[in-house]
């Protein structure tokens, strides 16, 4: 018995100094030009989403990304890096998106990924490219109108893990209980399920998803506003400067407002003229 | 009704056996390896090299006492920020063989601790070195013992990829929920397919593993 | 590192409270459930037999994470629907008892048939026999095996995460994307478990030791 005591002590120990250690060490974050190595390499790595309808969503019939996120990332590479530009999709989930960033595993997030003072202070963001606004998806049956009906105890909202709604949520409806996901996708199927009364995320996710889903619909408006912005790790000024200069030109010769159209023209109760950046 | 006929059209079924090969080929690639390295850490664990043995010990005891959905997350951030670009699939694979090296180098210390003290003696008196007796001798005999320990780890191995799910692997799971997140009346049918399909690959591996043992007690 | 512990403490300690529930109550039922199917699997009877082994077998062989989706998406679609906490647990308990029941009814069949037929050739009744003599000296055998099994749980109970069922991992999660300190809160979170399942696991060999 004292060998078993011995044993867990000395292991306990060296656990709380190796974890002294880490939390001295610095971060071994990928410090190199982020712009240089894109154009030494000519491949752009995006992280982009896979779950999220409209905007970066797995087709099962072919197994390939679709999606506004997914052209628009298409149409930046070729711009920045010229015709024979090469781009990877890297898919990343709500949760996992800014930590990939951060560790040096994607050169570039472009998934929805809303401006925010916090996100702001470790990533470095572009100018918005798309102007969402946080809403709710409920039932049809639902009596729910507004997010202020949210408000009351043991009323049970569901998000998706590492978004902004979160925080929108708590500030708005602080009795509400929130229950959060790993992707958009587990986030409708629990709504289905009725482990909650209504979802809550940015109008476009949410117009994608009640597109495919007639039960359900968008209500409450947007009461936030969300600007969705293409974000690199802190300090790479080069590349996002080439981000913005590219996104300026395809605004300039009407490709961003033709992926638009393509996109979200034609989802129900939806206008893109308010997206528009 | 309908919806079970509609849930496994030609492309979902497709699309789920895409899932299923990556599952597959994730975890006969973990296997290998893991089985390879456990073999080696249990075996460093057991005959006790100065130093080496007791910080193979600790480390093998701290992985196989974390859940490996947190070594998942480990290989998938900690990997990149120390300058190794992963993607789901490398992350994937390398949590895997980590976990489950640990896990069987555990079976593999109490498999040889388990071949009776005799067998060593027996063999040294006959002149053969602590090493030869330790491969010729002790090794077949803990491996031939140890198989259901063994093989049922590895069962557990195929199951536990689904936990990749969390970082995006796209596995059967993981392209299950694609689908029934797109139409939320493919939920059970889908659940249901994959039941089946993990229940098929891992029965089939665990009769493999009774057929080899068989096989093996006659060889030994 | 520390700084992140004590401004989300609360947020920790919730999660690692929801864990040990959950794990004390899925070994409470899964050992209950674990041991009825073993003796199942080890009475003379053919259809009990036959129950007992599909039960275990379905269990081992399909991925907790789907038996616990199981039971927190497509449940609810016959059934109210249940939270996350409550779903993980017993999906969690389902899972392992069916590795009890393989632990136990190894331990019944190494008593030896030569001691049942002794209790039966004295008069007891099988059930008799079953409680007063075979299940005691199995269970002293399985401690250590079942202590594994425990620890295992203890893992395992971190798929509670992905049906917000507010365990350490979760909490985990909500900790990680909020502060951005992916790899501090998760490191965090693993000295949590290691603080339950360490001197567990170490228990467990010294028992071992102290048995064999």
């Amino acid at each position: 018995m004292k060998s078993f005591f011995k044993k867990v002590g000395i292991i306990l120990s060296l656990l709380l100094v190796a974890v002294g250690l880490a939390g001295c060490g610095n971060k071994a974050v990928n410090k190199s030009n982020v712009y240089q190595h894109v154009k030494k390499t000519n491949t752009i790595i995006w992280g982009v989403r896979n779950d999220t309808p409209l905007f970066g969503l797995v087709d099962p019939k072919t197994g390939s990304l679709q999606g506004f996120e997914i052209d628009l990332a298409r149409a930046l590479t070729k711009e920045i890096l010229g015709p024979s530009g090469k781009y990877e999709l890297f898919q990343v989930s709500a949760k996992t998106k800014i930590p990939v960033l951060k560790n040096g595993n994607i050169d570039v997030l472009l998934a929805t990924c809303t401006i925010t003072p916090d996100r702001a202070k470790v990533v470095d963001f572009s100018k918005p490219y798309f102007g969402a606004g946080q809403s709710l998806l409920v039932p049809k049956t639902s009596k729910l109108r507004s997010i202020k009906d949210l408000n009351k105890p043991g009323t049970k909202v569901l998000a998706v893990k590492g978004t902004t709604a979160i925080a929108n949520i708590q500030k708005v409806a602080p009795k509400a209980k929130l229950l959060e996901y790993d992707d958009y996708g587990q986030c409708f199927s629990a709504l289905q399920s009725g482990q909650g009364v209504a979802m809550s995320t940015d109008n476009g996710i949410l117009a994608g998803i009640a597109a495919n889903n007639p039960k359900y619909h968008v209500v409450g408006g947007s009461f936030t506003t969300e600007p969705y912005g293409i974000a690199v790790d802190k300090g790479q000024t080069q590349m996002k400067n080439a981000i913005n200069k590219a996104f300026a030109k395809l605004k300039v010769n009407g490709t961003y407002d033709r992926l638009l159209k393509k996109w979200f023209a034609n989802v129900p109760g939806f206008n893109y003229k308010e997206v528009e950046k | 009704m309908q919806n079970w006929i509609n849930a496994y059209s030609a492309t979902n079924l497709r699309f789920l056996l895409q899932g299923l090969w990556v599952t597959i080929e994730v975890s006969v690639i973990s296997i290998l390896l893991s089985f390879i390295i456990g073999l080696i850490l249990g075996t460093i664990r057991y005959v006790r090299i100065k130093y080496l043995s007791k910080i193979v010990g600790v480390i093998v005891d701290v992985i196989r006492n974390l859940p490996l959905l947190l070594i998942i997350f480990f290989t998938y951030f900690g990997l990149p920020a120390m300058g190794i670009r992963v993607n789901p699939m490398i992350a994937a694979i390398t949590a895997m063989v980590v976990f489950e090296a640990a896990m069987l180098a555990e079976i593999v210390r109490a498999g040889i601790a388990a071949v009776p003290k005799g067998q060593m003696e027996g063999a040294r008196s006959n002149g053969m070195t602590y090493t030869q007796a330790l491969f010729h001798i002790i090794l077949p005999q803990a491996l031939t013992m140890m198989i259901p320990a063994l093989l049922s780890q590895f069962v557990s191995l195929v199951k536990d990829t689904s936990l990749a799910t969390i970082i995006v692997l796209p596995e059967l799971l993981y392209h299950a929920q694609i689908i029934y997140s797109q139409d939320p009346n493919y939920i059970i049918p889908m659940y249901a397919i994959i039941a089946v399909m993990y229940f098929i690959l891992c029965f089939c591996l665990s009769r493999l593993a009774k057929y080899l043992q068989t096989r093996l007690a006659n060889v030994f | 590192m520390w700084q992140l512990f004590t401004q989300n403490w609360q947020d920790f300690l919730t999660g690692f409270w929801h864990t040990i529930l959950s794990s004390i109550i899925a070994l409470v039922f899964s050992f209950i459930l674990g041991s009825g199917f073993a003796i199942l699997e080890t009475n003379p009877n053919k259809f009990w037999r036959g129950v007992a082994k599909v039960y275990v077998e379905i269990f081992r062989n399909i991925p907790l994470l789907v038996v616990t989706m199981f039971f927190y998406l497509v449940l609810p679609k016959v059934l109210p629907a249940m939270n996350g906490f409550t779903a993980g647990t017993i999906g969690l308990t389902l899972y392992t008892s069916a590795f009890i029941a393989e632990t136990v009814r190894s331990g019944l069949q190494s008593v030896g048939t030569g001691q049942m037929e002794g209790c039966l050739a004295n008069g007891l009744s099988y059930w008799q026999a079953m409680k007063n003599v075979i299940l005691p000296q199995a269970l002293k055998i399985t401690i250590p095996p079942l202590g594994n099994q425990f620890i295992n749980l203890i893992k395992n109970s971190s798929v509670l995460a992905f049906v917000a069922g507010m365990d350490l991992m979760y909490q985990g999660d909500v900790i990680a994307s909020n502060t951005f300190q992916t790899i501090p809160t998760y490191i965090i979170v693993g000295i949590f478990y290691l603080i339950l399942t360490l001197p567990l696991s170490y228990y467990m060999q010294y028992l071992e030791k102290k048995l064999a």
